[in-house]
C-alpha cells in the first residue's frame, strides 16, 4: 500500500530570491543597527511601525506577488517568502502591513470594484494603507458561520451595525475587510447570506476600542459598527458570496512562516547565552529544536511551491499550522529549560525580556487564524473520517 | 521525492504489494528466507539503483533509490534490500564491481556496535546488530586509515581471503535478523580506497537516512491503516471515526508523518544532488533522524490506541509495521545521539549563524 495524502514538494530557491535574501538581510541589520527596529516576539502581530512598514514599501517589498498592472511587483510567491521570512527570523516590525499585503491585498485584487482596487492597492503596496481583518464577534470564534453582525440594503449602499472582534491591528488600520451577514440565516444553509465588505475605518459609525491582552499590551481590538454606511460599489465580490471568500482568505492566512518563526528572535538571542559552557542537555535541546524549525521550513516552503504551481493546499496549511504553532510554545519552553538563571531573572538583558514577551504572546499562536482543535477537525475531514 | 510517473517507483510498489504479504513477512520473522520476494527484486534490478552504470548498475538517480526504500518500509519488506543498495553504493565508492545478491553493511565502531580493528591487512573484533548478515551474501565495511584515504572492505562469506567470520543470530525488536558478527584476522575478499567523502562515518549516516525514509514509508502504511480501521469499526451506534477525540489523535499523527516525510525527503535529496554524505548532506540526516523519534512515538501510539485489542494481537498486520518503527528509531544511532551531534553544530553556528545555516538547504545555488 502506497499512499499520498500529503504534498510538500522540494523548492530551491531561484537566483533572483537568494540574491533578494541578501538585500532583505542587509536592510534589516542596517536598520537595527541605526535603532530603526528593537527585535520584538512575535513581531507580525505586535510590531505596529507605520514608519516600518513605509520603508518596506519604499524596497518594493510590499504586493510583491501583485500583477503589475494593479501595482504589485509581479513577483514569485518564492521572493515574497524569502522577505517575509526574513522580516520574521529578525523580529522586525511588520505588523501595521501585514495582514493587508497577506491577505487583503490579493482579496481586493481578485474581488474589487477596478476603481476601488485602484485607490487601495497602489496605497498598500507603497506601505501606506493598512488592514484588518473583521470575522469574529462576541459570539463568533471558531464557527464563523455565526456572525450576527448585518448589513442591511440601503439607497446605494449598504447600512451596517454589529461588533467585530480580535481584529489584529485594527487600530492603525484603514480598511477593514469584514464578513457580514446580508441575508437571515438559513438553518440548512448557514453559509449562505453572507458577504465581505470593505469597509473604511474613519466611516462615521466605526469605534474602535483596543482590548489589552494578558501582557497588557493592546494589539488587538472590538470594532463597534452603528450605522455605518458601506457604497454599493464597496462591496467585495458578489452580495451573498462571502463564505467562499472567507475560505479561501484563511488558506493564505494559515500557510505562511510566521506560523513557526514567531519565537524564533527568541531562540535567535538565546543563542548568545546558551554558547557558553553548554551542558549536554543544552546540545541535545539544540539539537531537538532545529531539527523541528528545519523540518517545519521544509513543509511551509513546500506549500509556498505548491501556491507557485497555482494548487490550493489547504490540507497541507492547515497540518502546518497545527504543527508549528504547537512548536512555538515548545520551542520556548524548550529555550526556557536550558537558560541559566541569571538570563531568566535578568531584567535589562534583551534575552530575557524577549523570553517574557514571547511567553505571554504564545497564548495566541495556537487560537487566531482558527484554532488547533478547528484544524484538527479539518485535516480529519480531508482524511475522510467526517 | 517524485513518486509519480516513475518507472522504478511502481515496479517496486508492484513487486512489494504482490510478495510482502503478512504471510511472507510472519514466516520471514520465523527464519523462511522469502526467496520468491528476493528473486522478483533481483531480476527486476531494484537491487542495483544505486549503482552507476559503470558498475553494473543501472544509472538510475539516488532519489530513485530512496523512493524505492520508502516503498520498502511502507510494505515492511523483510528482505535486506536497503542494506544491499546501501553496500552497493559503498562498493562503488570505491570503483568496485556490484553484484545482485543481497548484502549488508557492518559498521566499524559506535556506542553499542562493538568494535572492530583493521590492521591494514585483516579485520578482527565485534560488530553488533549487524542487520541480516545471516542473509547476505557478503558483509561490506568502511575502514578510515591513517592517512586520507578510506577503505571499502567486502567480506564474501564463501570466499575470505583469510582468517575467519562467525555469525551468530540474534533478532532486533521487529524480529529481523540482527547478528552479531565476530571477526579473526578476517582477510576481506576485495578492497579498495574509497573516492574523497567517503569514509567509515559515512556508512553510518546513510544507515541513519535509510532507516528514517523507510520509517516514513512504514508511518504512512499505518495512517492509512488506521484511518481504514476507524471506519470500519462500529461502536456506540457508529464508526469510531466518526468520534471527536479520535479526530484529532489521527490528525496529529497525519501530521507525524507529514513531518518525517519531509525530513527523510529533505535529507534524501541532499545526498542525491551532493552523491557523497557531504556537511550539508550530515545537516538534513541528522535533522531527519533527530526528528524521527517524536513521528515514531506519537505515530506508533494512536496507531495501536485506535486499533484497539485487535492491533495488539499479532494476527493482526499492524505490528509488522510499529514494531518495525520502534526498531529503526533506534538503528545507527537513536535520537539522543543525532540531537547532541546536531546541538553541537548547532553552537558552532552560534546566534549570529543560526539563521543563514537555517536557510543554506533552500539556497544552494
Amino acid at each position: 500500500m502506497s499512499v499520498t495524502r500529503f504534498r510538500f514538494p522540494y523548492v530551491e530557491m531561484p537566483e533572483v530570491a537568494t540574491e533578494l535574501r541578501v538585500e532583505v538581510r542587509e536592510f534589516l541589520a542596517e536598520q537595527r543597527a541605526n535603532g530603526g527596529f528593537v527585535p520584538m516576539a512575535d513581531c507580525w502581530a505586535s510590531g505596529m511601525s507605520a514608519e516600518f512598514s513605509r520603508k518596506v514599501g519604499q524596497r518594493g517589498w510590499l504586493g510583491m506577488t501583485w500583477d503589475k498592472q494593479y501595482g504589485g511587483h509581479g513577483r514569485s510567491f518564492l521572493e515574497r517568502y524569502v522577505v517575509t521570512e526574513e522580516m520574521l527570523a529578525a523580529g522586525a516590525p511588520v505588523m501595521a502591513h501585514w495582514i493587508a499585503d497577506r491577505q487583503s491585498g490579493p482579496q481586493i485584487i481578485k474581488n474589487a470594484q477596478p476603481h476601488v482596487r485602484d485607490h487601495i492597492i497602489p496605497r498598500i503596496v507603497a506601505g501606506e494603507c493598512f488592514c484588518a481583518i473583521g470575522m469574529s464577534e462576541p459570539n463568533t470564534g471558531s464557527d464563523l458561520a455565526s456572525v450576527a453582525t448585518k448589513a442591511e440594503k440601503v439607497d446605494g449602499g449598504w447600512k451596517v451595525n454589529g461588533t467585530k472582534l480580535w481584529s489584529t491591528g485594527a487600530h492603525g488600520g484603514d480598511y477593514m475587510i469584514t464578513l457580514l451577514r446580508t441575508s437571515p440565516v438559513d438553518t440548512n444553509a448557514r453559509h449562505e447570506g453572507l458577504s465581505q465588505f470593505i469597509i473604511d475605518l474613519k466611516s462615521p459609525g466605526v469605534g474602535v476600542r483596543g482590548i489589552a491582552d494578558i501582557g497588557g499590551q493592546v494589539h488587538f481590538n472590538e470594532t463597534q459598527f452603528e450605522d455605518v454606511f458601506v457604497p454599493d460599489d464597496y462591496v467585495l465580490g458578489k452580495v451573498g458570496g462571502g463564505w467562499k471568500m472567507v475560505v479561501g482568505e484563511l488558506a493564505l492566512e494559515r500557510s505562511g512562516p510566521e506560523r513557526f518563526l514567531s519565537s524564533f528572535i527568541v531562540f535567535q538571542e538565546a543563542m548568545k547565552v546558551l554558547v557558553n559552557n553548554p551542558a549536554d542537555k543544552t546540545k541535545e535541546v539544540l539539537g531537538q529544536v532545529v531539527a523541528k524549525i528545519k523540518t517545519l521550513r521544509r513543509m511551509s516552503l513546500g506549500i509556498a511551491g505548491l501556491l507557485q504551481e497555482g494548487a490550493s493546499p489547504e490540507m497541507e496549511a492547515a497540518l502546518v499550522k497545527d504543527m508549528s504553532t504547537n512548536f512555538e510554545r515548545e520551542l520556548l519552553e524548550k529555550i526556557r529549560s536550558v537558560l541559566p538563571q541569571h538570563a531568566l531573572v535578568s531584567l535589562d538583558s534583551l534575552t530575557a525580556n524577549l523570553l517574557r514577551e514571547g511567553i505571554l504572546r504564545v497564548p495566541s499562536s495556537t487560537l487566531r487564524g482558527g484554532t488547533n482543535e478547528v484544524l484538527k477537525g479539518m485535516i480529519a475531514r480531508q482524511l475522510g473520517m467526517r | 521525492m517524485s513518486e509519480t510517473d516513475n518507472i522504478i517507483f511502481d515496479t517496486a510498489t508492484r513487486i512489494f504489494d504482490d510478495l510482502s504479504t503478512p504471510e511472507v513477512i510472519n514466516a520471514a520473522e520465523q527464519g523462511e528466507w522469502p526467496e520468491a520476494l528476493w528473486q522478483a527484486i533481483e531480476e527486476s534490478g531494484l537491487t542495483l539503483t544505486w549503482i552507476p552504470e559503470a558498475n553494473g548498475g543501472v544509472g538510475a538517480s539516488m532519489l530513485d533509490g530512496f523512493a524505492v526504500i520508502k516503498a520498502a518500509g511502507g510494505a515492511a519488506l523483510p528482505v535486506p534490500l536497503a542494506e544491499t543498495l546501501m553496500a552497493g553504493w559503498l562498493l562503488a565508492k570505491g570503483g568496485l564491481e556490484v553484484g545482485m545478491e543481497p548484502m549488508t553493511v557492518a559498521l566499524l565502531s559506535g556506542g553499542d556496535r562493538g568494535d572492530l580493528n583493521w590492521d591494514g591487512s585483516s579485520l578482527s573484533g565485534i560488530a553488533l546488530s549487524v542487520p541480516h548478515a545471516r542473509n547476505a551474501k557478503s558483509i561490506v565495511v568502511v575502514v578510515d586509515d591513517s592517512g586520507d584515504k578510506s577503505q571499502v572492505l567486502e567480506f564474501a562469506l564463501n570466499s575470505l581471503a583469510g582468517g575467519s567470520l562467525e555469525i551468530s543470530p540474534h533478532i532486533n525488536l521487529a524480529g529481523e535478523p540482527w547478528d552479531t558478527l565476530t571477526f579473526n584476522n578476517a582477510v576481506p575478499t576485495r578492497c579498495a580506497d574509497l573516492e574523497d567523502g567517503t569514509d567509515a562515518s559515512s556508512a553510518e549516516a546513510l544507515g541513519a537516512l535509510t532507516r528514517c525514509v523507510q520509517a516514513a514509508g512504514a508511518m504512512s502504511t499505518a495512517l492509512e491503516l488506521t484511518i481504514e480501521y476507524s471506519m470500519e469499526r462500529v461502536q456506540f451506534g457508529r464508526p469510531i471515526a466518526k468520534f471527536q477525540a479520535l479526530q484529532h489523535s489521527v490528525a496529529a499523527f497525519a501530521g507525524q508523518v507529514a513531518a518525517i516525510n519531509a525530513a527523510a525527503d529533505s535529507a534524501a535529496e541532499a545526498v542525491t544532488f551532493a552523491n557523497v554524505i557531504d556537511h550539508a548532506a550530515w545537516i538534513e540526516i541528522a535533522t531527519a533522524k533527530t526528528r524521527l523519534e517524536e513521528a515514531v512515538n506519537t505515530g506508533a501510539a494512536i496507531a495501536h490506541q485506535v486499533h484497539g485489542a485487535m492491533g495488539f494481537t499479532y494476527e493482526h498486520r499492524l505490528h509488522h509495521l510499529t514494531r518495525r518503527l520502534w526498531s529503526w528509531r533506534d538503528e545507527y544511532g537513536s535520537e539522543s545521539v543525532w540531537s547532541v551531534r546536531l546541538g553541537e553544530e548547532v553552537l558552532q553556528w552560534g546566534a549570529e549563524g543560526l539563521w543563514p545555516s537555517i536557510t543554506a538547504v533552500s539556497d544552494r545555488r
